[in-house]
């Protein structure tokens, strides 16, 4: 059976004053369905990139990315991008967000769909509220429930809650574990946040400072639900801080 | 209420000073602020007021809609399709510098000295803020609801519904409120050239049939305060809860 996401040796480069800027260099790795895969790398190393040419939106330079063996070269409501600053509409409400992607159902059923997805991420009566009246925490929540909503196989998530304070980033890592545990998705979440890779990621892949790419490889075996201060994640978290240049004290 | 009181301090003050330069001067055509009061009083009992506003307010409502019909899909469409906007931006870009009351002979050539000549010159001026600003508007939209409109994959239809219109609707109103009061500016001024009614008329009438400067300066103050109405009113639609998200924050 082909991986859920098969990235090839995928590079990019953009154009710049001083000539190309090489972003992506060759960057291969696979994930198979229903795991939970984690990219750590340094700010600008090119992981935004990379996950845009992934979830359709840029083309790569070089190699290719296909999901379930099809060649993806356009976005698909089969995978939502969840992106890093966020895109829930300003002007809609939060139930006619989470209505947006639903196509050709009945009008009733959708807002039941909206409805129990707002429930399932805690916003349930927050429904008719406006993401201006909305905490940066819920409007997380809200964004993760419009993905959720048309039941993506893939979710891609950039740097889903780098913006939030640390509690807020704690508790919406919670929330995640816990939807994805009632529902079955493919996970790819890029993070510059170690420690969120390791309490959320069945693997972790370490990206190079830019031009970008897969410098290690790390499998994550503990159990959930994780203890972030266990001896084992600490060791873990050592080593990838090591590939990444910054020494554990 | 606090905020107006130094508006009014300044207005009765200038009240005051007009009338002291009146009666220092010794003017006999200037008139005093309560000849303009008088002035005003006897056009409302006699009715020719009202229906002088009556009329140029027929004929702004109706340049201005025929306006706002034309320019919303005018501008939306050069604000989506490139070539559209290649094409015609440099033409409004040349048309918009001509102030609409160089095309006063056009309009008499084409449409006579009826209502359809003003109605023309306020279709003429207020057209081109619209467009310009509904184009404006599309081109700012922020790429990332775009994409998150491509990733749930939805119709034109929904995608224009839910995402371009509302996003662009505050730029709309701006937009609108710019053209509608250029649209004032230009109807008393094409009202003076050959119509028989309407505030224009009001002022260049009472000029030259025997100099009643007291109506011409009581016509300048309804049409300052009447535009000022308008204004407010176009301010109503800016608090409106569909485009609320642009100004909350
Ligand atoms: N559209 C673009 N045009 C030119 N340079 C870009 C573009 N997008 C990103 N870059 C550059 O590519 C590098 C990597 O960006 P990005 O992928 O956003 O990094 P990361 O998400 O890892 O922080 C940065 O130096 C950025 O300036
Ligand atoms: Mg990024």
């Amino acid at each position: 059976m082909p991986a859920k996401i098969a990235v090839k040796d995928v590079s990019k480069s953009y154009a710049s004053d001083k000539g190309p800027l090489h972003v992506v260099d060759s960057i291969s790795f696979e994930v198979g369905d229903g795991e939970l895969v984690a990219i750590v790398g340094p700010s600008g190393c090119g992981k935004s990139t990379l996950m845009n040419i992934i979830a359709g939106f840029d083309r790569p330079d070089q190699g290719c990315v296909s999901t379930d063996g099809v060649l993806r070269t356009e976005p698909s409501s089969r995978g939502i991008l969840i992106s890093q600053h966020g895109s829930v509409f300003p002007w809609l409400t939060v139930q006619q967000n989470l209505m947006f992607g639903l196509n050709g159902h009945p009008h009733e059923e959708k807002e039941a769909l909206a409805d129990h997805y707002a429930e399932m991420v805690g916003l349930k009566g927050f429904e008719a509220s406006y993401p201006h009246e909305l905490s940066g925490g819920m409007l997380k929540r809200a964004e993760l429930a419009r993905a959720l909503v048309v039941k993506p196989e893939i979710l891609y998530m950039d740097e889903p809650f780098s913006a939030l304070d640390a509690l807020m980033n704690l508790r919406m890592r919670n929330e995640l574990l816990r939807v994805l545990t009632e529902e079955h998705h493919t996970v790819l979440l890029i993070t510059h946040d170690v420690e969120e890779a390791i309490h959320l990621a069945d693997r972790i892949l370490v990206m190079s400072a830019r031009p970008g790419r897969i410098q290690a490889r790390f499998d994550v075996p503990m159990a959930h639900p994780r203890r972030l201060s266990s001896s084992q994640v600490q060791e873990l978290r050592e080593a990838i801080l090591r590939e990444l240049g910054v020494e554990g004290d | 209420m606090e905020k107006i009181l130094p508006s009014v301090a300044i207005g009765c003050l200038l009240i005051v000073v007009w009338w002291m330069l009146v009666v220092v001067t010794g003017s006999v055509i200037f008139p005093t602020p309560l000849q303009v009061v008088t002035g005003i009083w006897e056009l409302s009992r006699d009715g020719s007021l009202w229906a002088d506003i009556g009329a140029s307010l027929y004929r702004v409502g109706a340049g201005f809609l025929l306006a706002v019909a034309f320019a919303i899909p005018l501008g939306l469409w050069m604000g989506w399709v490139r070539g559209a906007y290649a094409t015609l931006n440099p033409i409004f870009q040349m048309l918009r510098p001509i102030s609409p009351i160089a095309w006063i002979p056009i309009a008499i050539l084409w449409f006579g000295v009826g209502n359809l000549s003003p109605i023309f010159l306020i279709f003429i001026s207020s057209v081109f803020p619209m467009v310009v600003q509904t184009t404006a508007g599309v081109h700012a939209i922020e790429r990332r609801y775009l994409r998150a409109a491509a990733n749930f994959g939805v119709s034109r239809y929904t995608l224009f519904k839910q995402v371009v219109i509302p996003a662009v609707l505050p730029q709309i109103i701006v937009g609108m409120r710019v053209g509608l009061g250029v649209a004032w500016l230009v109807v008393v001024a094409a009202e003076m050239i050959a119509l028989h009614s309407g505030l224009g008329y009001l002022i260049i009438d009472s000029r030259n049939a025997g100099n009643r400067y007291d109506l011409v300066i009581a016509g300048m103050i309804v049409i300052g305060l009447i535009g000022l109405m308008l204004d407010r009113a176009m301010r109503l639609l800016e608090g409106h809860k569909l485009v609320r998200w642009r100004y909350a924050r």
